[in-house]
């Protein structure tokens, strides 16, 4: 399989949630090059019917957490079918409990929707922040999201050649634009982590598997980008 | 591992004889030169590695903005790194348009130098990790006295220029790189009017001054001959990372071969 070319068929029904940030116009042809039917939508009475919910983000995490109030009880009713739900970026450090974002700018925490117990940090002095640009994805253990192609050297592979390690996205990068990161109360919730001389969670999801998210932005990681968004479609497939 | 520099491939668009936007280069200081079509480019770039890409629409002209804003939302859906776009971005109004055709990030010049205040609105309503300020500097040597930096010898300073380096705006570089910065600029895109089309590499003295005064990321442009002037940009400036356009586009190193040079001497890239 390549990725290179917009696949001939579609996957699953994919749904991205449109609360007013994030550019979803990239999120949305990522997708659909990963195989996916995408609906964008601010209609929380569409959830249900989706084989897979994409919450996006860009920014904030209060105004984020302003906007995606409305979808709030929408969301939880979808994690509790078991339906896939994905956060990227913002969208992602929304998952968790609370962010110290917000503490920064002097206004008290924000909840987040909890649906992965934990915390989001800022970045410690010494380092360039945002962290901004590709670095690379070490994976701590296994989740449909993160899988490779094994045996499949033509697809996602390393630039050396070399297939990916234990047919994952382990060694292969990813492009982050962000100052905060998230610290899950749960090791477990940990599914890769990058280095930027602190190693923090870039893959994270919960116990359950249905709700999991990236720090980085998988629809600018060009091919092994590409790869992380067929593995959600594929496994909003399976559902 | 650490985060690696960036190599990003730049095109310069401009409308041809049939209204139809198409990418051009300068050549050797000469007349620009056709260089092909910027969909077709971008979707080359994304599959050769490119870490980004930067769209630069050098019509300057109102009735150009609609068939640029079209293009950028065609070379968006080809590529899947990020994309930044720039030239004729004025207001906030233009950011907003040019993020919804599917930039990542805008980038603004001689906008931000008239109305500096532009940079704070663009970073608060859009996020700073999408505006992109970019400078063309160039060296003055005019005044006595020692200034910040020394080139051939001879002490100097960097100057903002506008009009593709016509006009003097009498803004010091370094200052102003500053002042951007606290105003919430996201990145400095950094072009040199002395190296531009050169070929003789970057202006180091000028990369080093913007790098050492700001801790946001730096992009390093004008003058790469190729994988050494990369090389030199990112270890003796410290740059974050090199743009280069002619020498990609017309094959004389292919992106891989830049990183692969990069990274026998340890410079880290996404290989």
């Amino acid at each position: 399989m390549s990725l290179s070319e917009p696949p001939s068929e579609t996957l699953a029904d994919v749904l991205i949630v449109d609360y007013g940030l994030g550019n979803l116009r990239s999120a949305r042809r990522g997708l659909e090059r990963a195989g996916a039917a995408v609906t964008v939508t601010d209609d929380p009475d569409d959830f249900a019917a989706a084989d897979g919910i994409v919450l996006p983000g860009v920014g904030a995490f209060r105004e984020g957490m302003e906007n995606a109030g409305p979808y709030r009880d929408a969301l939880a009713d979808a994690v509790d079918r078991g339906q896939p739900v994905f956060g990227i970026c913002l969208g992602m450090q929304m998952l968790l409990t609370t962010s110290e974002e917000a503490d920064h700018a002097g206004e008290g925490e924000v909840e987040g929707l909890d649906f992965i117990p934990g915390r989001n940090v800022r970045f410690d002095e010494g380092r360039k922040v945002p962290h901004m640009g590709w670095n690379e994805l070490s994976v701590k253990r296994d989740h449909p999201l993160v899988e490779g192609v094994d045996g499949d050297a033509s697809s996602t592979h390393r630039a050396d050649g070399t297939a990916p390690r234990g047919g994952s996205v382990d060694g292969e990068y990813a492009y982050f634009v962000h100052s905060y990161y998230a610290r899950p109360d749960a090791e477990s919730a940990v599914v890769a982590t990058t280095d930027y001389g602190v190693e923090f969670p870039a893959v994270v999801a919960n116990d359950a598997g249905n709700v999991f998210g990236t720090q980085f932005h998988p629809e600018k990681s060009g091919e092994t980008g590409l790869r992380i968004l067929r593995n959600f479609v594929e496994f909003c497939a399976e559902g | 591992m650490a985060l690696t520099k960036r190599i990003i491939p730049c095109i310069d668009v401009d409308l041809d004889e049939d209204g139809d936007a198409a990418v051009y280069t300068g050549v050797n200081f000469e007349d620009l030169k056709y260089t092909g079509d910027p969909v077709e480019m971008a979707r080359e770039y994304n599959a050769a590695g490119a870490d980004e890409f930067v769209f630069l629409d050098i019509t300057a002209s109102a009735e150009g903005r609609a068939t640029m804003l079209d293009t950028v939302s065609r070379v968006a859906d080809e590529v899947f790194i990020p994309l930044t776009v720039g030239g004729g971005i004025r207001t906030r109004e233009d950011i907003k348009e040019t993020l919804r055709a599917g930039a990542d990030k805008v980038s603004i010049n001689t906008a931000a130098l008239q109305n500096p205040d532009l940079v704070n609105e663009g970073a608060a309503a859009f996020g700073s990790q999408c505006i992109v300020i970019s400078v063309d500097a160039r060296r003055r040597y005019d005044e006595a006295g020692e200034h910040y930096a020394t080139v051939d010898g001879e002490s100097c300073w960097f100057e903002c220029t506008i009009k593709g380096g016509r006009e003097g705006t009498g803004v010091d570089v370094v200052s102003w790189a500053r002042e951007v910065e606290d105003r919430g600029a996201g990145e400095l895109f950094v072009n040199s009017i002395d190296a531009d089309g050169t070929k003789d590499g970057y202006d180091i003295p000028l990369t080093a001054a913007v790098c050492d005064s700001v801790s946001t990321p730096v992009i390093a442009s004008s003058g790469c001959g190729g994988p050494e002037d990369m090389y030199e940009v990112f270890t003796e400036a410290g740059a974050d990372a090199g743009l280069a356009a002619s020498i990609f586009h017309f094959d004389e190193y292919s992106i891989r071969e830049v990183k692969e040079y990069l990274d026998e001497r340890g410079v880290p890239v996404r290989l």
